[in-house]
């Protein structure tokens, strides 16, 4: 329902001219709701940024997020995992 | 790796009936300038308030669609979460804002020059909206209207 919730949310953003990234927890979901923009974490519910405490790997993810911002796209919408396999 | 097999037995039910909300057509709103030089927002959907915001309701049916304006030199450690959803640990979220409201990884990044500037005010939603008519008719709209007219020009969103 979250990942539901942002995705929308971030429609509406992108319909303004905002360019956004959603944080995606299932990707069935983002397959289906379909955010213009979304990374998919591997990672368990109530945990988009992985480990509590640990500012490294939030780094990381918030990295592959941003990435997807400035990439060229062939979307949308635009539907990439972490961590990044290309 | 969230699941929903890790869900418990009424909550898969449901969603496995469930009529996800299909976004068409996708909208695209591509960057307009490096991020380097862009004002930047978060929105969250993990129900956080500030003490003396109102809490999210766990009552409403078809769940909550208002949100809460963070302001963007909010001490993370002071909010509240208000999340009433029983589908997930809350624990970490509890424990670390920042794993679903990463302000202080924002400032870091703007330190560092990565992205421009933090935006003066950030969102949250409480996920957990299974009707999100309203979401969508009136309260994303505005959110967004908020945002846009502050010059936000990219976003980051984290669900839990």
């Amino acid at each position: 329902m979250c990942s539901q919730t942002v995705g929308l949310v971030a429609a509406e953003l992108e319909r303004q001219g905002i360019a956004t990234v959603a944080v995606q927890l299932l990707r069935e979901v983002a397959e289906r709701v379909r955010p213009p923009r979304a990374l998919w974490v591997p990672f368990p519910h109530g945990y988009p940024l992985d480990r509590p405490g640990d500012p490294e790997r939030q780094h990381e993810v918030i990295a592959a997020a941003l990435r997807l911002l400035e990439e060229p796209a062939a979307g949308p919408p635009v539907l990439a995992e972490y961590p990044r396999t290309s | 790796m969230a699941t929903l097999a890790e869900l418990n037995l009424p909550t898969r039910l449901f969603l496995q009936a469930y009529p996800w909300r299909r976004i068409d057509p996708v909208p695209w709103a591509p960057l307009r300038r490096p991020l380097a030089e862009s004002r930047f927002a978060l929105v969250t959907s993990a129900g956080f308030v500030l003490p003396g915001q109102e809490r999210f309701s766990a009552e409403l049916r078809g769940g909550d669609v208002s949100f809460r304006e963070i302001p963007a030199d909010a001490d993370l450690s002071s909010l509240v979460e208000t999340h009433r959803s029983q589908s997930f640990d809350h624990t970490g979220i509890r424990s670390d804002p920042n794993l679903a409201l990463p302000l202080d990884r924002c400032r870091e990044l703007v330190a560092a020059g990565r992205i421009g500037e933090l935006n003066h005010r950030h969102l949250s939603f409480m996920g957990s909206i299974t009707a999100p008519g309203r979401l969508v008719r009136d309260t994303a709209p505005e959110a967004a209207r908020r945002l846009a007219g502050d010059g936000v020009e990219a976003a980051l969103l984290v669900p839990v």
